[in-house]
């Protein structure tokens, strides 16, 4: 019995997954590609070793931002200004791991703790916000974001980079040092001829593991998960409101704060204007995809960059490769729809049961 | 006699129960027409049928002889049906006259014309004598005076045939025999009444014909004037009804609550409560008598910690708590029992097997050394309190949404209990559950009582307080305006302290 309904939630999005084939099949048919094909030439690139090592190395940031907006969710935070969190503990960790000099695993451990505490400390303005104010964290985390990204590109320009009369260079923070940088598993490996597999996927996993143990296994996390159930039980039970909220949109920064580690440490050893963004918004998507499970989030996360990756291919055959963002929002879509579904089939079934031994007595 | 209704053979069901089973039922125009029957006996369902919020699986219905088929409760509103609910459906910044014409007319530009419609409500007032001013506010009136608007709203729509879902439920009895005063008037001018209820007395009083449901089924219909309580009681639930037994007070002299001129905070100007003073001794159970909305609830919830104070002392045991927070006090041996277990008391999405972990999640009971929650503890406290309080469940993963209202009740006071408390704070412990997790409620409680706990009881049930307090406090409008020992304390005397009758 146990067994079979978690088999059925599992199947959920497996069939979600199926039916946003189906419907993108229909929709290649629409404009006249063969979808057999498109489907062949996208699973044939994306199934390379040097796909397969982009995929993951795409797949981190995106999972660690996940499990920052799923902290939120848990408590039925909405916290929309990841975005702003990791792009501001980006700047600051990375102007200062150019500044100074230490051994590697110090130097690292700095700039790692300096993105985790400025992400925090900017995700617990909305939440200060909230308990004080009364401010709706969607309002205030969206205005940070604004904030946050006029302040980060004043930081940038002005603070941390020196303009050079005539010179056409784009605002950037010093490069880091090779102590400050994560080296590559593939030596580790032994993977030759590949482009190099972040050494920062190790990190992904710990996070994910820190985060399923917070969330599920501390009282904390029962706090967490009870107020997002029903605040007013959470409250009756002991669990403060104001102090919650607070700590976890802290909690939900400190996440964001290791999303730009991977980009920082890994490949671009600076902070530019072209530093990878927009990771914080696609982060609600995989929270949304994995349910907030730190699996499914980490599933979700490596079929999004999947997706992104074998659709740079359709450029060259022709095929239109919008056609991958559409089949991401249709996966996204049938995924929910499906959850939902799930939900109350199995909700009816414990009520069914339930009825059953009363009438039985 | 004409037939206002008549049903045949309705029946409906919902996976795994069967919530109508070929009902049968015929109501004759221009009488009162009692159904009772315990908590999910079907009552509602089959109202919901009638009123077109629900549709049968099989059977007919006919109004006046028309055989109709509604599929919203429009359609039983055009055919002269109307319900009162016995939650009001009345927002406070309207006046009467709004209320009553709100959503009648199809939305449009045009200026309502209310001069008109107060003339017709008047017409309405005078016929059946239910005086009401038509400019007053909804939020100046007293419970019995929003139920009269409601009753004149679905009148005011024509209804011939008016259904009243539990409608003494929220009245004091002063408040009731005026009801019962305005029902007899509208009998008399031709209205057919339904009249849904689990009280006995109540039924006998005012109701023509009564019919009794059972398990989904229509067990009989009888005439009021020849039929006893004893038989109805019998034909609900097929055994004596329970009262709760009163029995010898020997609480030591040791305390378990003390308040001292506990005030609120105002809010809006006013304050839910003001010096209120009373204790518990261990072994005590006091009970609070009010109409609601007259401060006991934030009296509760302020001892709890949830709601604020201006001034006073809340000592539990020896010790003074005004300043811990609700979890500290949970920790110094203070159980709840909320008003609401769906919204306060339960994680409804979440399994038994958590569920017990509430309010005691910080404490070392569930918490281990490093902040984890013990979940196997848990899982084996949870499996004690379903069966010491005989909750019925497939098991400990049931979510709690997926019991009855008893079930999830029991869960709660099996929880709020088996945390061994010093002081029990049990507000409205057994409302719209059924006769045998009532009872059984009331002698978990009565034990716990017995074994040295002290137990403030808050309950609109004054049967309840009367049976099983050892003290009773009447609060009104936030003052404690009288103490009675439950010996000397029938409902109408409480219901006239309640209501400022008597001071």
């Amino acid at each position: 019995m146990k067994l079979s309904l978690k088999l059925t939630t599992l199947l959920a999005p497996v069939f979600a997954i199926i039916v946003a084939f189906g419907l993108s099949t229909i929709m290649l048919y629409l404009i006249g590609e063969d979808p057999i094909e498109t489907f062949k030439i996208m699973y044939d690139y994306g199934k390379t070793g040097k796909s397969i090592v982009s995929i993951l190395n795409r797949s981190v940031p995106l999972y660690i931002s996940a499990v920052a907006v799923a902290v939120g969710f848990k408590m039925g935070l909405f916290n929309i200004g990841v975005e702003s969190q990791y792009l501001m503990g980006a700047l600051l960790s990375a102007a200062l791991g150019a500044a100074v000099a230490l051994p590697s695993f110090l130097h690292i451990t700095l700039i790692i703790f300096v993105a985790v505490i400025s992400s925090a400390f900017w995700a617990a303005i909305a939440g200060y916000l909230k308990v004080k104010k009364g401010v709706h964290e969607v309002i205030s985390t969206i205005m940070l974001n604004y904030i946050g990204t006029g302040i980060i590109a004043y930081l940038l320009a002005n603070i941390f980079f020196e303009k050079v009369e005539l010179s056409t260079t784009a605002p950037q923070t010093d490069l880091l040092p090779e102590t400050a940088r994560i080296p590559s598993l593939n030596a580790f490996l032994g993977i030759e001829d590949l482009p190099n597999l972040h050494g920062f996927i190790i990190g992904a996993v710990f996070i994910g593991i820190l985060y399923y143990w917070i969330v599920w296994k501390t009282s904390l996390g029962f706090d967490l998960r009870a107020t997002g159930s029903s605040p007013l039980a959470a409250k009756f039970s002991g669990a403060n409101p104001a102090r919650l909220t607070i700590l976890a949109m802290m909690i939900s920064g400190a996440f964001a704060g290791f999303i730009g580690i991977a980009p920082l440490t890994g490949y671009f050893f600076k902070y530019t204007t072209d530093f990878p963004s927009g990771l914080g918004f696609a982060g609600i998507t995989v929270a949304l995809l994995g349910r907030n499970h730190p699996v499914g989030m980490a599933l979700g996360a490596i079929l999004l960059s999947f997706l992104e990756r074998s659709a740079q291919i359709l450029d060259l055959k022709d095929v239109p490769k919008e056609i991958e963002k559409i089949m991401q929002a249709v996966i996204v879509l049938t995924v929910v729809v499906a959850y939902e579904v799930v939900k109350r089939y199995v909700t009816n079934r414990q009520i069914k049961e339930a009825s059953k031994v009363v009438a039985n007595d | 006699m004409t037939l206002a209704i008549n049903l045949s053979n309705i029946s409906k069901s919902f996976p795994g129960v069967k919530a109508n089973d070929e009902i049968n039922l015929k109501i004759q125009e221009g009488t009162i027409h009692a159904i009772v029957g315990e908590n999910g006996a079907g009552k509602s369902t089959l109202m919901k049928i009638l009123y077109g919020m629900l549709k049968q699986d099989f059977g007919s219905i006919k109004i006046f002889d028309n055989e109709v088929n509604f599929s919203s409760p429009k359609d039983a509103i055009s055919e002269g049906i109307g319900m009162v609910h016995q939650h009001f459906m009345l927002a406070d910044n309207l006046s009467v006259l709004e209320s009553i014409i709100l959503g009648m007319d199809r939305a449009s530009l045009k200026i309502l014309n209310k001069s008109k419609y107060k003339d017709e409500i008047n017409e309405i007032t005078e016929k059946y004598s239910m005086p009401l001013n038509t400019q007053s506010m909804i939020d100046e009136l007293g419970v019995g005076e929003k139920q009269r608007v409601e009753i004149i709203k679905v009148l005011f729509r024509g209804a011939k045939i008016l259904i009243l879902d539990e409608p003494t439920a929220v009245l004091v009895p002063q408040e009731v025999s005026e009801l019962f005063n305005n029902l007899k008037n509208l009998k008399d001018s031709g209205v057919t009444i339904i009249f849904i209820s689990h009280k006995l007395d109540e039924v006998l009083e005012i109701a023509d014909e009564i019919s009794v449901m059972r398990g989904g089924k229509h067990i009989d219909t009888v005439d009021a004037t020849t039929v006893s309580k004893t038989d109805l009681a019998e034909m609900m639930i097929g055994q004596n009804l329970p009262t709760p037994p009163k029995r010898e007070k020997n609480f030591t002299q040791d305390k378990s609550l003390t308040i001292k001129n506990l005030t609120a905070e105002t809010d809006n100007g006013r304050r839910a409560f003001e010096n209120i003073n009373f204790s518990i001794n261990q072994g005590e159970v006091v009970g609070i008598a009010g109409v609601e909305g007259n401060g006991q609830r934030e009296l509760a919830e302020s001892i709890l910690g949830v709601y604020p104070i201006e001034s006073g002392e809340i000592i539990l045991g020896e010790t003074t708590i005004n300043d811990l927070s609700t979890r500290d006090r949970r920790e110094s041996g203070l159980s709840f029992i909320p008003e609401d277990r769906q919204s306060q008391g339960l994680l409804m999405d979440v399994s038994l097997s958590e569920n017990v972990i509430l309010g005691k999640q910080s404490s070392t009971k569930y918490k281990s050394r490093y902040s984890n929650i013990k979940f196997n503890e848990a899982s084996k406290n949870s499996n004690a309190v379903i069966d010491n309080f005989d909750v019925r469940t497939p098991g400990n993963n049931t979510l709690a949404l997926a019991l009855s209202g008893g079930n999830q009740q029991k869960f709660v006071v099996g929880r709020e209990i088996e945390n061994k408390p010093s002081l029990l704070i049990a507000s409205q412990p057994t409302r719209g559950i059924d006769i045998g997790a009532q009872s059984l409620i009331w002698n978990k409680l009565r034990d716990a009582r017995d074994g040295g706990l002290g137990v403030l009881l808050i309950s609109a049930d004054l049967d309840e307080l009367i049976g099983l307090s050892d003290r009773i406090y009447v609060i009104y409008e936030g003052n404690f305006v009288k103490e009675l020992d439950p010996e000397n304390a029938t409902p109408e005397i409480l219901g006239s302290y309640m209501t400022g009758l008597k001071t």
